[in-house]
């Protein structure tokens, strides 16, 4: 489904992702790990359009889109969320979501202006539709609270809501445990595979708690100084001597 | 448009109706058109920076355009004033899609700096370019519908103010439309705009579009009312003036524009009774009242109203 071909990216002389590729398959739970400033979220950022890649290519269900910008690769089908949740902060939890159903209606500045017939009836299937979204990821109640007052493990919660919303077919979940309690960190682990198996979502997760990448991901990318360190299944990658000097540690942390 | 909105909407109508009716002298109807189109203006500004985010210190430079494109060309190539405003509106939106450029790629201070450069630049094409120079042209004919000709102030006042109705409506459908939502997701994030499939840059194009061309017809109504016009009306001012409007009577609102609007077109009138004096009492007013209600007018009585509800 996601086919990355020995991608580069430098900063100035800082090279942030050296000659990185792999493969993601349609409906698997992948996780990107390593240690902090390895290029996880640079990786990210390239995948969906932040920044284009130096050299390599990235192709999408066969379709090149490393040269795409931003707003065109969530359209045709990859959404995200941020390490360090960029929620839309003055709107309510509803109107987040519904930002998210912004690529997938039509209404124009004249037409919403006049409230044209066709306005009325597209906002309303766009309410209907993220008040679904709402109830599947459990925040109704919250619909009509400003985002920034929700606390953190909501507002991760809200912001893969609103990538729902965009109805993506690949999912790009940037550390979405960072700052979450243990049961909240269960509920999230559960979330992600109930909305794999339901929502037909391929998932690519950045992650530091080891437990939930561990427990979930079905394929594991590490990443260390911008390198592609190793890959595999959770099992070859805890027993791999390279991932372990660089970064999990000796100890193990399960 | 929610119903304290409407509410809103039908008590100024009922203003507008009245207002020329109690007040007849010609003075003070004028300061009411003047009111009228400075809301239009403040409209303009309120989406693109209180809804948008984006900063602009060159509407004088739209206003100014709408005016005198409209006016030269009823005046040189005798079209119907209806068809030259639309005609200056057109100008104006071509001329925001220049400004809106540098506005992709600034923000905040260095975005009012730029705009700021485009109102200028209009001001000196007026003043170098511009019919007469900088002392202005006159002549310039009233707005003629179907026969009836726009040439009193209380006509005029009923003109510009159902226009402005007739904007706030559009503004306000705007706003709370899934274009409205985007503005503000802008507003507060380009980057998670940009990964939910937003066109951030075609979106602040066609907001600065949007606040040209509400500038543009209020620069239209001003010339073809006063039927005189010289550049000195749409100096860097002018713009500040704007910007005074929106944030006295509230970015966030649309009502605070409209509000800021009446407030500072009508404040130096009432002031004069200070004589020499008024230009400090003015600033002295304007800077307390940034100082205490920050948030502006309009979004302060409704927070006093909520807390009101919740303790009723």
């Amino acid at each position: 489904m996601l086919e990355i071909n020995g991608v580069w990216k430098t900063f100035g002389g800082i090279v942030a992702l050296m000659d990185i590729s792999f493969n993601v398959n349609k409906g698997e739970i992948k996780a990107v790990i390593g240690p902090n400033g390895a290029g996880k979220t640079t990786l990210f950022n390239v995948i969906t359009g932040v920044y284009n890649p130096d050299k390599g290519s990235i192709k999408f269900n066969g379709e090149l889109i490393s040269k795409l910008s931003s707003c065109k690769i969530a359209r045709k089908g990859i959404s995200r969320t941020f390490q360090n949740v960029e929620l839309f902060g003055h709107l309510t939890v509803l109107e987040n979501i519904m930002v998210g159903r912004h690529a997938r209606t039509k209404g124009g500045f004249i037409s919403s202006g006049l409230k044209l017939p066709s306005i009325i009836k597209e906002e309303r299937s766009i309410k209907e539709k993220a008040e679904e979204i709402l109830e599947y990821i459990g925040l109704k109640e919250r619909r009509n609270e400003l985002a920034s007052s929700l606390p953190i493990g909501e507002q991760r919660i809200l912001e893969i809501g609103r990538a729902l919303a965009t109805e993506p077919k690949l999912i790009l979940l940037d550390e979405p445990a960072s700052g979450l309690n243990e049961a909240e960190t269960i509920f999230l682990s559960r979330f992600i595979v109930k909305m794999r198996d339901e929502l037909d979502v391929t998932v690519i997760l950045v992650e530091h708690d080891m437990g939930l990448v561990m427990d979930i991901s079905e394929s594991i990318v590490v990443i260390n100084f911008g390198e592609k360190l190793a890959e595999g299944t959770p099992v070859e990658i805890r027993n791999n001597k390279l991932v372990i000097d660089a970064y999990l540690g000796e100890e193990g942390l399960f | 448009m929610g119903k304290s909105n409407f509410f809103v909407l039908i008590c100024l109508s009922i203003l507008i109706l009245v207002f020329p009716l109690i007040v007849t002298d010609s003075y003070n109807l004028t300061i009411g058109v003047f009111a009228g189109i400075n809301a239009l203006l403040a409209i303009g500004l309120c989406i693109l920076m209180g809804f948008a985010g984006q900063a602009s210190l060159g509407q004088a430079g739209f206003y100014g355009i709408g005016a005198y494109v409209s006016a030269i060309l009823s005046i040189n190539y005798g079209l119907p004033v209806a068809v030259s405003m639309v005609i200056a509106a057109i100008v104006s939106g071509i001329s925001a899609i220049a400004i809106a450029v540098p506005a992709l790629r600034l923000r905040g201070h260095y975005l009012a700096v730029a705009t700021l450069g485009f109102g200028e630049i209009v001001y000196v094409i007026l003043n170098e370019l511009g019919p007469g120079g900088p002392s202005g042209f006159g002549d310039i004919p009233h707005l003629n519908l179907f026969g009836f000709v726009f040439d009193s102030s209380q006509s005029n006042f009923y003109l510009v103010w159902v226009f402005v109705i007739l904007v706030v409506i559009f503004s306000f459908n705007l706003i709370n439309s899934r274009i409205g939502r985007a503005l503000k997701a802008i507003h507060d994030s380009e980057v998670a705009s940009n990964a939910m499939g937003l066109d951030v840059a075609v979106l602040k194009i066609k907001v600065f579009i949007l606040s040209a061309v509400y500038a543009s017809f209020a620069g239209s109504f001003y010339g073809h009312f006063v039927s005189f016009l010289s550049p000195s009306t749409f100096s860097l001012f002018q713009s500040i003036l704007v910007l005074m409007m929106v944030i006295l009577g509230g970015a966030t609102n649309i009502w605070g524009a409209v509000l800021g609007a009446i407030i500072i077109t009508i404040l130096p009138e009432a002031l004069r009774k200070f004589e020499e004096l008024d230009v400090l009492v003015y600033g002295i007013i304007l800077t307390l009242s940034i100082l205490f209600i920050r948030k502006g007018i309009v979004p302060l009585i409704i927070d006093k109203l909520k807390v009101e509800k919740k303790h009723a």
